[in-house]
């Protein structure tokens, strides 16, 4: 029997197939593969065993790799793999927390969503030493968080954070009532992500088709939403160097996306529009025109806005070299998506695991160069939004060939039984990972969900070390990341 | 510096300029128009409606709880629900949310918020907002930032969000609010001087929406203090949001 199981993404397989490795095997297993982790989680197991499943990711090949390994009842601890891997620091710390299974010799086995009030901060000591205290409800209207900076002076030595205040036991209300609005709502800024995503799973182990149209619609709100949330949050990054002008346009720029979302859906969000079957809205050719149009004064105004602050001078002052992360620390510690893109990691799921309509619409991963400071992110925020304009442009051509195909399908079918289905969509932020898994009843038992939030956090206390403290917003804002999504 | 000055010539100007009486998109999902002769209880709304907001005999739906997904107006084979796209959904009654048949959005406006003397004379020309997002996805969050974009631009109305409670003459809460939100979120309401306001902003916060099931929340601070406005949407639309606002704490003309 072969140590891993390999699949593919958006597949579902069966739990008798994945193997069950010894633990200290599967750690010299993982260590050996060198891949990175997008799923180490547990699954309580019956009579006190816990079975721990890993999913790794082989970018190059775009494959997925299943394991896993039984703990039974009295053993408690294992060797911690962050030691050799650092990346799964915070997989290693989520799984004890929902488990109690320690990974003995991790290096800083804090909390993820429990116990804020409990937990000690990691403290210097020094005459010039000070720490500031942020939090969990900050200045802006955003959601919750608690961020502790040890200073010197102005200077940031370190930052931690500490989430979990917008912890909602979702993963556990997904195995009871899932839903498509429950989805939709683990994480609002990144609607369609995670409904398509979620949609994926339930279509998975429902064995349903759903129609090219539906398809093709679904990748058309992915994209849109990309561009709104990425002009918005440049229109951000403006604001926060009190570059007014920037945030007033980027700010008008946005809406004018939204509110075509609006009139594909009935929400600024989209929500409401993918449903489990396909989409429950078709777009008519008149949307399609108005949409065409629109998105044309879209690109003109976001391309006349960016040259112009990006020729600013001041502007340039405060973004170039704030906030690095470097390729090497990047790496090291697994960012994903937008973040790892920035320090030069050419991460996307889009391209990395394409399906059919990456072909045939031609769509081709395009390089990016980055250093991995605030003007990267930005910069890749602007290269991001024309790509995704004009991937709406072709996908929205090419539902033409479809016109009189159904955009919805039955989706009343019992689930697969003892299944294993697991589906990463590329949301904006970074690639958005759902599994799930059904007991042999057909009932669903387990459901994982990790927002690329979850491995980015670290990314950014590593950004502000060095920094200036009144950078922080700055920094803070250009990876923009969740904290529903990471608290769950 | 040209450029932008450019910029600003090009951009011209942007806002929306008569706010209560914006027009809306035929799509936005907004107050519900239900036909209780057309309903044939076939149960099949309720099956799909994530938060139990509907009622059969007679067919009425709780905007608090109502996500304004669609679902069940697509379901209805019958056509005895429907969503219209008038936008102004607040009130100052939870029992005044729940929607039952012949409610017009005339009707609606006359009777929903109740206008308190004490409330405009203090508020009218300025308030000042604490926003806490407790539990909160982030779909409200960003909805509330965009009430202070260029098209929205709730500051004209003397309407802000502050940055500390210590400034501000009411909290607006976000979310289901979750067990560790608790503590901070009556923190920062104690921090408000007096008299201040209370304001539900979003389905999850007035009843907890796809989340009332869950085991993590604790709402123990809604029945301990007073709320003075709920404003249904999933998420707040804007306008939805400062329009809410506005007929809270000005005198009806």
């Amino acid at each position: 029997m072969t140590n891993w199981l390999i699949t593919k993404n958006n597949s579902k397989v069966n739990l008798l197939d994945i193997p069950t490795l010894e633990m200290s095997q599967l750690r010299s297993e993982i260590i050996s593969q060198e891949k990175r982790p997008v799923g180490f989680f547990g699954k309580d197991w019956g009579f006190g065993t816990t079975r721990l499943f890993v999913i790794l990711a082989d970018d190059d090949n775009g494959e997925l790799l299943i394991s896993s390994a039984m703990f039974s009842a009295e053993q408690k601890s294992y060797e911690s793999l962050t030691q050799d891997v650092p990346s799964f620091h915070i997989f290693e710390r989520e799984f004890y927390e929902q488990f109690g299974i320690e990974p003995l010799n991790h290096p800083w086995l804090k909390p993820v969503r429990q116990n804020q009030d409990k937990y000690e901060f990691f403290e210097m000591k020094g005459d010039e030493v000070h720490q500031v205290a942020v939090g969990p409800i900050h200045a802006g209207v955003i959601e919750p968080g608690h961020f502790r900076f040890m200073c010197n002076g102005e200077t940031v030595y370190h930052l931690e954070i500490m989430l979990g205040y917008q912890h909602r036991g979702v993963e556990d209300m997904m195995v009871k009532q899932p839903s498509n609005q429950l989805a939709e709502s683990i994480c609002g800024d990144s609607v369609i992500a995670y409904n398509t995503v979620y949609s994926q799973i339930m279509e998975l182990l429902k064995d349903i088709e759903i129609s090219p149209k539906a398809q093709l619609i679904r990748k058309a709100a992915l994209e849109m939403e990309r561009a709104a949330i990425q002009i918005g949050d440049m229109g951000a990054v403006a604001g926060d160097i009190a570059y007014a002008m920037g945030s007033a346009v980027f700010g008008v720029t946005r809406t004018l996306v939204i509110n075509t979302m609006l009139e594909w859906s009935g929400s600024r969000f989209g929500r409401g529009l993918i449903n489990v079957g396909g989409v429950n809205f078709d777009i008519s050719e008149d949307e399609i025109k108005l949409t065409l149009k629109t998105l044309d004064k879209v690109a003109k105004d976001v391309d006349r806005m960016a040259k112009t602050m990006l020729k600013n001078s001041s502007v340039m002052s405060r973004l170039e070299k704030t906030g690095t992360v470097s390729l090497e620390k990047a790496k090291e510690i697994g960012l994903v998506g937008m973040a790892a893109k920035t320090s030069g990691i050419p991460l996307d799921t889009r391209f990395d695991y394409p399906d059919k309509w990456m072909k045939e619409l031609n769509f081709e991963k395009k390089p990016f160069k980055g250093v991995g400071d605030v003007n990267s992110r930005f910069k890749l925020r602007y290269k991001e939004v024309k790509e995704s304009l004009s991937m709406v442009r072709k996908i929205l051509a090419k539902l033409k060939d479809y016109e009189k195909e159904p955009v919805l399908v039955n989706s009343n079918k019992e689930l697969s039984k003892d299944s294993l289905a697991i589906s990463i969509v590329e949301g904006w932020r970074g690639e958005v990972v759902h599994i799930a898994m059904t007991d042999g009843n057909g009932n669903l038992s387990r459901y994982k969900i990790k927002d690329p939030s979850f491995n980015n956090w670290y990314g950014l206390a590593l950004a502000v070390r060095n920094n200036g403290i009144s950078d922080f917003p700055l920094c803070n804002k250009s990876f923009n990341l969740s904290y529903s999504g990471n608290d769950l | 510096m040209f450029d932008t000055l450019k910029s600003r010539i090009y951009q011209g100007n942007q806002f929306i300029p008569d706010i209560p009486n914006a027009p809306m998109r035929k799509q936005f999902r907004g107050l519900p128009s239900l036909c209780n002769g057309k309903c044939t209880n076939c149960n099949k709304c309720l099956d799909v409606c994530p938060t139990g907001a509907l009622k059969l005999n007679p067919l009425s739906i709780d905007m608090g709880k109502c996500t304004f997904c669609g679902a069940c107006k697509n379901i209805c084979e019958a056509q005895a629900i429907d969503f219209t796209n008038y936008y102004k959904l607040a009130s100052t009654n939870r029992d005044k949310l729940i929607i039952t048949e012949g409610m017009t959005p005339e009707e609606y406006e006359k009777i929903a918020v109740e206008v308190r003397k004490e409330i405009t004379s203090i508020f009218s020309r300025s308030l000042k907002l604490r926003q806490v997002s407790a539990g909160g996805c982030n779909g409200c969050e960003m909805e509330l930032n965009a009430c202070s974009n260029a098209n929205f631009d709730m500051g004209r109305f003397g309407i802000d969000f502050v940055a500390s409670p210590r400034h501000a003459d009411g909290i607006v809460i976000t979310g289901p609010i979750s067990k560790n939100m608790a503590y901070a979120l009556e923190d920062c309401y104690k921090s408000v001087p007096n008299p201040k306001i209370v304001i539900l902003c979003g389905t999850c916060a007035i009843s907890g929406g796809v989340f009332q099931n869950s085991t993590e929340l604790n709402r123990e601070f809604l029945e301990k203090y007073p709320i003075d406005l709920y404003i249904p949407g999933c998420p707040v639309h804007p306008l939805t949001f400062i329009n809410s606002v506005l007929s809270f704490i000005r005198e009806k003309k």
